[in-house]
């Protein structure tokens, strides 16, 4: 048996089905729900309760790893409305992200070779973060309008913020790399 | 007329009575185990005293193992039969020990599983079963001085200790005959120790600097919620360095060469360690050294100098500590407290270091070798049932992420590093040839993307997927982790429902079967009946379902009505009864039958609990959103 059947991870932690959410709130939510269903307040229990924690708790773990996340929660709203991005086959971008995100990993890559790689690293960290926030903004706008043209510009969008995230993690491997 | 007074099982459950479980700290030098008494968390010493057991066992052909100081004393006469340091042996394959190399003078063979096992006068022996030999020594020291029977205990692990290496762990727990409440990370067991959980929140870096190991790990702690941040170290840096760097000062002075025999070399290793025992407390101390065939020297070693001589590998541990406020992404000054772990942290000029480092006074009032027993005990005391309202919890995260192999020897990554635990995903796999119908699926662990690079967790088949054309097949595969970092996975493709799953049990470790045995040939050392001990372990474990049940009931029997309470406690009365037939079958049966007539209440009550938790935030739940919006 499964516990909490048919619930969304919003509903799951109270919370409106929403991409704007009181992240604060979601962590002392969070909290909360760990204190009451953490394998470890079933420590002395029947493997009953045991199995049906460790899988209540995978389950908050897993939404709370999802719903803090603007980019992860983006997606995850996309799929409540049916939109798979992991699942897709049309993989269509605007041409001018595209050309941005090839000037971007250039200098990513002249990085390496710069004379001070920690201050150019720290400067396209920067940059990449506002682009973020801006799909961000783009998403949250588009997926207002519940129109299937909104749908689909805020799927694009999420799609972008995937690209950057990227982007990101591969800054901070060469940011450890440069160490 | 007498009226007889009939209470429904159940319904009354005897007051909780205290019980004993242990902590114990299984660590690569010494070894301890400590107990909550009188709401007190202190160490158990031996019978003459002693609260550290060095993790040291020697087997003979005759007689079983010793372990400890006594074993220790004879390490030099009978070096491959005197396992010390087994803890860097653990989870670890033949090539890793191989790279282990230098420092392990065993010698090594094979057994069914790529398990190395070290070959002694008592046959060979795994990693594993010469720690639950630790284990035993320290279980036996508990119920002595306890007066009780001790089961259950809190083992702390290194925070980087990997799925493989938490299994060998546990295992060892369960050949020593105990019940593992929790794999507990050494960090977080020190930050308990000093009641850092009191504190609203804050973040906490845990300095241990041990005989043999360095590791630093950062905690965030917020409103009784630990969690690990980041966690690093050098598991070739310790104290035992720092006596062989004055040592080699010695040798210089006193004209000693490098070619000294191994008696003068041990009799220099255990002056040096005097030496920076005495400099702890004092400014100087004299060295009267003898000389294999040249008399004795005297000299004199300040504190001064002797900073000199451990300055470098003090800085040694720099490095670490910048690393994982880099992983933190939090400066030093951010940190609102130092706590130090491990015997070599007494050293001033290593507090000095800290200090200077963190920019704050290190926390030390409790004796930096026994924190983690006593933070384990505390932890332990709290999951046997004795704080009932303890608000401390202690969150996990999985040290290194895990995949599956994908064509081209490359690893898709499932579950990334520092993943809060229990953590359960699936991802869906396709064949790729036509017709195909198995799937070897490995499990892979590490954060490179080639599977060379990966360390092996496990192999395992699906069978019986129907023929099909190259990717059609849907295997969906799920991993689960649970609190202790264990890992388990299961395969299932889903047009037919052909369905494969195994506890993952790690390239490196015991097989169930393996551990099965082992158990029945201690038993058989025991002269203890098979059949015995089979009712035995039913018993407790029935015992342990009525004592859940009755609780259960006791807080939640609200949720059912009477007709299912009626089927309950018919099942629980059902295994009352059988409990006390001595019929190891019948118990089993009862147990399945009262398990499966719960499982709608388990559910239930599990449900309960999450609208409690959430109750008190129902005001929010329809405020306007965006009213306080993130990015």
């Amino acid at each position: 048996m499964h516990p909490a059947p048919g619930k969304n991870h919003f509903e799951l932690f109270g919370l409106p089905v929403a991409f704007d959410i009181d992240t604060d709130e979601l962590a002392v939510r969070y909290r909360a729900l760990q204190r009451r269903v953490h394998p470890d307040k079933f420590a002395n229990a029947s493997d009953q309760d045991r199995r049906l924690s460790l899988q209540m708790t995978a389950l908050i773990n897993e939404g709370f790893h999802t719903l803090k996340d603007p980019v992860r929660r983006g997606r995850y709203l996309l799929s409540l409305r049916g939109i798979d991005l992991g699942d897709e086959t049309d993989t269509t971008m605007d041409p001018a992200f595209l050309l941005e995100q090839m000037e971007l990993r250039e200098e990513l890559e002249e990085v390496r070779q710069a004379d001070n790689p920690h201050k150019q690293l720290a400067e396209l960290a920067n940059r990449i973060e506002q682009r973020l926030q801006d799909k961000i903004g783009q998403f949250r706008r588009a997926f207002a309008a519940t129109t299937p043209d909104g749908t689909g510009k805020a799927r694009n969008a999420v799609r972008e913020m995937q690209f950057l995230e990227k982007m990101r993690r591969e800054i901070d491997n060469l940011e450890e790399e440069l160490l | 007329m007498a009226l007889f007074q009939i209470s429904e099982p159940g319904q009354t459950p005897a007051p909780h009575e205290h019980r004993y479980a242990v902590g114990i700290d299984l660590g690569t030098t010494n070894s301890l185990v400590a107990c909550v008494r009188s709401g007190v968390a202190e160490t158990l010493p031996d019978g003459q005293g002693r609260h550290l057991l060095p993790s040291v066992v020697r087997y003979r052909a005759e007689g079983g193992p010793i372990v400890g100081h006594d074993a220790m004393a004879v390490a030099h006469e009978d070096p491959l039969n005197t396992i010390a340091s087994v803890k860097r042996l653990m989870g670890r394959g033949i090539e890793d020990v191989r790279k282990l190399g230098q420092a392990l003078p065993y010698e090594f063979s094979r057994g069914d599983s790529a398990m190395p096992r070290i070959r002694t006068v008592a046959g060979d022996q795994s990693p594993v079963a010469v720690s639950a030999e630790i284990l035993k020594t320290l279980k036996l020291r508990a119920t002595e001085s306890l007066g009780a029977e001790i089961g259950d205990a809190v083992i702390t692990v290194p925070a980087y200790f990997d799925d493989a290496q938490r299994q060998a762990t546990k295992d060892a727990a369960r050949l020593a005959g105990l019940n593992v409440l929790r794999l507990l990370s050494e960090p977080t067991a020190a930050a308990v120790a000093y009641g850092l959980d009191k504190n609203p929140q804050g973040i906490y870096a845990i300095y241990d600097l041990g005989g043999g190991t360095f590791d630093i790990s950062l905690l965030r702690l917020n409103r009784g919620v630990f969690e690990v941040m980041a966690t690093a170290g050098d598991s070739a840096l310790g104290g035992d360095d720092m006596d062989h760097a004055i040592a080699e000062w010695i040798m210089r002075e006193a004209g000693i060469k490098d070619d000294a025999g191994h008696r003068q070399m041990r009799r220099l290793l255990r002056d040096a360690r005097a030496a920076k025992e005495i400099l702890t407390g004092a400014e100087r101390a004299t060295l009267r050294i003898q000389r294999d065939n040249n008399g004795i020297w005297e000299g004199v070693l300040t504190r001064t100098h002797l900073n000199t001589l451990i300055d470098p590998l003090i800085d040694r541990t720099l490095p670490p500590c910048k690393r994982v406020l880099r992983d933190a992404s939090i400066r030093a000054n951010e940190v609102d407290g130092v706590v130090l772990v491990g015997g070599a942290t007494r050293m001033p000029r290593v507090r000095e270091q800290v200090s200077r480092f963190f920019g704050r006074e290190p926390l030390a009032d409790i004796d930096p070798d026994k924190v983690v027993a006593i933070g384990a005990a505390l932890q332990a005391d709290i999951l046997i049932g004795n704080k009932r309202d303890a608000e401390m919890l202690l969150l996990d995260v999985i040290p290194l992420s895990l995949g599956l192999e994908i064509m081209g020897g490359m690893v898709e990554k499932i579950i990334p590093r520092n993943t809060t635990i229990p953590v359960a995903k699936a991802q869906d796999f396709t064949t790729f040839k036509d017709g195909q119908t198995a799937l070897l699926i490995h499990v892979m662990q590490g954060e490179r993307e080639l599977v060379s690079d990966c360390r092996s967790l496990a192999r395992f088949e699906l069978r019986g997927i129907p023929p099909m054309v190259a990717g059609a097949a849907r295997i969906r595969v799920s991993f689960q982790i649970d609190a202790d970092g264990l890992l388990s996975v299961s395969a299932k493709e889903l047009t037919t429902g052909a369905e494969s799953s195994v506890v993952v049990k790690p390239s490196y470790g015991l097989t169930d079967n393996e551990i099965e045995h082992m158990l029945r040939d201690s038993i058989a050392h025991a002269r203890e009946d098979e059949e015995a001990r089979q009712l035995r372990e039913r018993q407790i474990d029935a015992d342990r379902l009525i004592e859940a049940v009755q609780r259960a009931l006791a807080a939640d029997g609200a949720l059912l009505d009477t007709q299912e309470r009626a089927e309950i406690d018919r099942h629980l009365d059902g295994l009352i009864a059988a409990r006390e037939e001595n019929d190891a079958a019948r118990i089993k049966q009862a147990i399945k039958a009262l398990d499966s007539a719960t499982q709608t209440f388990a559910a239930r009550r599990m449900d309960a609990n999450i609208r409690r938790a959430l109750t008190g935030h129902k005001l929010e739940e329809f405020g306007a959103p965006g009213s306080k919006s993130t990015p």
